[in-house]
């Protein structure tokens, strides 16, 4: 159980963080004051920046210099956007490129 | 904007009257109906991701109670057996930080929903802000009621979803190798969509630039904090570049924060998370 203890510790302190984003802007601005321009222009802004760091993030144990120089990463993200850009379906992407990607990665 | 909660006045009182009609629970599953779907799938995934890392199904649903988030959940999962906690926190913030603007523009509907908002603040996620933030809800309905069983239909999708992931990864036996990229490729269907709903693409753009460098300059266990330093001081000295084309991009704060129109979001469904 000792192995689980630093799981519940993440689970807790990003489940904290989560919720302070929801309830924190209702704690200071729930009575009326005005929202501070520089905040909503943040709270605008940043979500966009957001998913970009984590497809980095995603990404970040790839090895180009090695082999197979993140040939299965660009073919399943090319496939991902090029079917979500067809269709327009989130889960059907995610789906083709995963089964994509784990086919290439256990079979090079 | 406001006009949806501000009839509501007498509402705690009538709930406790009336309880659940029927016209309101066939309203709120109606609405939810397409998320739930969503969810149900979403779900299954992050179980079935959850379990190949060594996390069975009570994990999904504990986790799911405690962040209920789809994103921040999706990169909980690298952090669960390493941390470090400090990171993992920083990084929640800077995923979930869209859902401070969804309270924001809330406040004014939520404003009479007594003890209610607390669970409603609770789990305001991406799907069901869309939902609930639209000013056609249906007529003749308990719109308290009504929210309370939005939110609570999209919570338990997801948790149901995410539970039998967990079960399903238990008893199927397969080569898992390689299905953390459904995490990668999620995050990637945002970003097109984002791309595609925004005119102008200095974040985006910036996003992945920071975090590229910082990742190629700090290596792979130190870059997250100063890629999103960088971001901040980035977007805080061209604000009045980036500013004015958010704010013509759609008069509905509401979808330029989401950056997921309301109208595309039942087939995206929840990083968002989650």
């Amino acid at each position: 159980m000792s192995d689980h203890r630093m799981a519940i510790a993440v689970i807790l302190v990003m489940g904290l963080a989560t919720f302070a984003t929801r309830i924190v802007p209702v704690l200071l601005f729930g009575r009326g004051s005005k929202v501070p321009d520089y905040v909503m222009y943040l709270g605008k802004v940043v979500p966009y920046t957001a998913m970009g760091l984590l497809i980095v993030y995603c990404l970040k144990d790839v090895q180009i210099m090695a082999a197979p120089h993140a040939l299965p990463e660009i073919a399943a993200m090319a496939v991902v956007v090029l079917s979500y850009l067809w269709k327009r379906n989130s889960i059907l992407s995610v789906v083709i490129g995963t089964v994509l990607y784990m086919l290439m990665v256990q079979n090079m | 904007m406001m006009t949806a909660g501000d009839g509501s006045h007498c509402h705690k009182r009538d709930w406790m009257r009336k309880g659940i009609d029927k016209r309101t629970l066939s309203a709120a599953f109606t609405t939810s109906l397409p998320i739930m779907v969503t969810f149900v799938v979403l779900g299954i995934g992050y179980g079935l991701l959850l379990e190949k890392h060594g996390f069975g199904p009570l994990w999904a649903l504990a986790s799911g109670i405690i962040i209920f988030s789809g994103t921040v959940q999706f990169v909980s999962v690298g952090f669960l057996s390493g941390g470090p906690v400090l990171m993992a926190g920083i990084t929640a913030l800077m995923v979930a930080a869209r859902h401070f603007f969804f309270s924001i523009s809330m406040i004014g509907r939520y404003k009479n929903e007594g003890k209610r908002k607390w669970y409603l603040y609770y789990a305001l996620c991406d799907e069901t802000y869309a939902m609930l933030s639209r000013d056609d809800i249906p007529e003749d309905i308990d719109l308290s009621m009504y929210r309370l069983l939005v939110t609570f239909f999209d919570q338990s999708a997801w948790l149901t979803g995410s539970v039998l992931g967990g079960i399903i990864g238990g008893m199927l036996t397969f080569n898992s190798t390689g299905i953390d990229f459904a995490m990668t490729a999620l995050f990637t269907t945002v970003y097109v969509q984002q791309w595609i709903d925004s005119k102008c693409h200095i974040p985006a753009v910036l996003g992945v630039a920071a975090t590229l460098g910082c990742r190629l300059v700090f290596g792979r266990d130190y870059f997250l904090i100063p890629a999103m330093v960088i971001i901040i001081v980035v977007l805080t000295v061209m604000r009045s570049r980036i500013e004015p084309q958010f704010d013509e991009a759609g008069g509905d704060e509401a979808k330029t924060a989401a950056g997921e129109p309301a109208e595309t979001l039942p087939q995206r469904g929840g990083v968002g998370d989650e």
